[in-house]
């Protein structure tokens, strides 16, 4: 590797305001300040976002595939946590 | 051709854009990395649309971007210097940016028919220096090779920097205080980049005015010539 | 490929005692099921290597196209005819970096840095599309790329937005939704000429005259020559052939020809009732090999100038890193990482 290779950043992207920030891709840049910058003009220049995080992509740690069943299944037997589950007689307003 | 103040003034500012982003048009598909592609195109962009609007106030924006002859166009030397190196780019960005913002910044500020279009383009210009000043600071202060061609570039351009401040007729600002504020602003960023403000003179012995008075450098007869040839080729066509 | 399978041997160093093949046959089975299934392949799920490389190849030849696609256009920014078309044709040039970029970007979550696409396009290991090579001889030129170039293009491109790699398809969707005022602006262009004096309507028929052919090659080899295409159908990295959408465009792009006012360089075009679709004559697909060879007029030309722009630009970016280096503190990212996953390469 050449020390012209920067470092890759994932862009998040907020696109109006009370909406999160979604991924929306990544960018080489050298620092956060040009991430920041490149971010800007090439994910937002049809006016996508109103707020932008850069974060360098080696500080995500990332749930690996390997961890799947037990990080994740165990919450798809627990139908008790969403609002589906609970009958309502009808008529009943603002639950 | 006799010009209103004001028809002169938006040719002024107006050329200025039009031949700058000219010249940044000329990256495309050079760039030193692909994001400074996006980067360029996007201060293009923003100073053609600004000189699509300073033109048309003056006129017919075509028929004065492609018809008038060289000794017509009023825009500064600084903008019409040929390409040169990423670091002649930036060192211009820099020293017209700085301007563009200070200028715009005072007349969006004022009463005159330019007050809207300034006050709209003065967010643009706010981000070419802001992108100016960045990589101002990592070319002067990156490696040896950048320090000496960014410190080569702002010395080359120095000499165009001083036809920026005659007063333009029909813009009534705060001239001389603009380029207190203008060598204020330059030479902080240059000393943060480890460089210094050229000690030359800010222009040459017959420049001083020059462009605004349609005396421009010989490429620009050549960049006008590229700009024009096709649609001078076809009278009167619509495009 | 060395990256590739590289958080695939981790995996299997960290667990020694698993009986790898019996877990690659389960693991094969999940992929298997989740492609069947029309779901998503993200990238840090298992995948087959040769899945991961068809995907990395072609992303990268997308992303290189869109690069080098830049050139031919930009050609024209200098001298474009009217401020309006000027900023037009800045934007879609720009736009097309942008997608670049995007495609890189969906190409490293692969486990590839995108400097190693690079050395590879610029070395002539990967390839972009053919139609670059071909030059832009006049402005009408600006306008058949928009309409007939992008037109093929969004016509293979649609499909991708569905592709079963996740990244891609997103990155797809973003492309498509771009690329539809390429093509816009281009149609707009060549009616402005087509309606304009003869000698701008002579200019507009000369280009489609000459794009035309090249457009259509666009789509590639014909089914029964087409070498990768049956794998990257079961994977869903490629849903219609080669021939199906080359006759979608034929169909979509004749009606719109005639509104232009202009007529495509093929006397054996007609509409077939039988078949629903227009026949049309033969493509020289010995013009396609030698172009894709490296012989077509513009080949040598355009990765020159890509070279030159990468290597003229090295102490640029030699010098934003060295600045980096000296002013953040630790914080930044290390260059060999992929994307969308925090997962760093070997």
């Amino acid at each position: 590797m050449t020390n012209t290779d920067w470092p890759l950043w994932e862009v998040f992207v907020r696109s109006r305001r009370g909406l999160s920030h979604t991924h929306a891709g990544s960018l080489h840049a050298p620092d956060a300040e040009m991430a920041l910058r490149n971010a800007r003009d090439l994910y937002t220049r049809r006016g996508e976002g109103v707020s932008i995080w850069v974060v360098p992509s080696a500080a995500v740690t990332a749930s690996s595939p390997d961890e799947k069943d037990p990080f994740f299944e165990p919450s798809a037997d627990k139908p008790y946590r969403h609002p589906t589950f609970y009958e309502i007689p009808e008529g009943v307003k603002h639950l | 051709m006799t010009l209103t103040v004001n028809t002169a003034a938006a040719l002024a500012l107006g050329d200025d854009a039009l031949v700058l982003s000219h010249r940044l048009g000329e990256w495309a598909g050079h760039a030193p990395v692909l994001e400074e592609e996006v980067a360029l195109a996007n201060i293009a962009l923003d100073l053609l649309g600004q000189a699509r609007v300073l033109l048309s106030m003056a006129g017919d924006e075509d028929e004065l971007a492609y018809l008038r002859e060289e000794r017509a166009f009023r825009n500064l030397q600084l903008v019409e210097q040929p390409g040169g190196d990423f670091a002649h780019t930036i060192a211009r960005q820099l020293y017209f940016s700085t301007y563009q913002r200070l200028l715009y910044t005072q007349l969006a500020a004022g009463e005159s028919e330019f007050a809207p279009l300034a006050a709209k383009a003065v967010k643009e210009v706010a981000y070419h220096q802001d992108h100016a000043e960045q990589w101002t600071l990592r070319l002067g202060d990156g490696t040896d090779a950048s320090h000496d061609r960014m410190s080569r570039a702002c010395e080359a351009l120095w000499r165009f920097t001083g036809e920026m401040f005659q007063p333009v007729e029909g813009v009534d600002i705060d001239w001389e205080g603009m380029r207190a504020a203008w060598l204020e602003s330059v030479g902080a960023t240059l000393l943060r980049a480890t460089l210094s403000v050229p000690e030359g003179p800010q222009s040459g012995a017959w420049t001083a005015g020059a462009g605004r008075q349609g005396l421009h450098t010989e490429s620009f007869g050549r960049m006008l010539a590229e700009m024009q040839h096709l649609h001078r080729s076809h009278p009167g066509a619509s495009w | 490929m060395a990256t590739a399978s590289a958080h695939h041997t981790a995996r299997a160093q960290a667990d020694e005692t698993a009986d790898e093949a019996a877990r690659t046959a389960a693991y094969e089975a999940v992929f298997d099921a989740a492609v069947a299934a029309d779901e998503r392949i993200e990238p840090r799920d298992w995948m087959p290597d040769a899945y991961r490389s068809t995907l990395v190849r072609q992303i990268a030849q997308h992303a290189h196209s869109e690069i080098i696609g830049m050139q031919p256009e930009a050609n024209w920014i200098t001298r474009a005819p009217s401020l309006r078309r000027k900023a037009i044709l800045m934007a879609k040039v720009q736009d097309e970096a942008g997608h670049g970029l995007y495609l890189y970007s969906a190409a490293e979550t692969l486990g590839v840095g995108r400097d190693e696409l690079l050395d590879k396009l610029h070395s002539g290991r990967q390839k972009y599309s053919s139609i670059f090579n071909y030059p832009t001889l006049t402005w009408a030129d600006v306008g058949a790329i928009g309409w007939l170039v992008d037109g093929a293009a969004i016509t293979n491109q649609v499909p991708l937005c569905r592709c079963s790699y996740g990244p891609y398809a997103r990155a797809m969707v973003r492309v498509c939704k771009e690329e539809s005022f390429h093509q816009r602006q281009g149609y707009e262009l060549l009616l402005a000429l087509s309606q304009g004096t003869p000698e701008q309507h002579a200019m507009a028929q000369d280009a489609v005259d000459r794009w035309w052919w090249p457009s259509l090659m666009m789509f590639g080899p014909p089914d029964d020559e087409s070498s990768h295409s049956a794998q990257s159908m079961v994977w869903k990295i490629k849903r219609h052939s080669n021939d199906e959408l080359r006759q979608r465009f034929v169909d979509i792009a004749v009606p719109q020809a005639e509104s232009l006012g202009l007529t495509l360089p093929d006397p054996d075009l007609v509409w077939n009732e039988e078949r629903g679709h227009h026949d049309f004559g033969a493509i020289d697909w010995t013009e396609f090999w030698e172009v894709l060879k490296g012989n077509g007029p513009c080949n040598e030309q355009r990765i020159t100038q890509r070279r030159r722009a990468h290597e003229e630009g090295a102490w640029v970016r030699e010098a934003a890193a060295a600045y980096a280096d000296k002013h953040t503190s630790g914080t930044g990212g290390s260059a060999s990482t992929t994307g969308e996953t925090g997962a760093t390469r070997a």
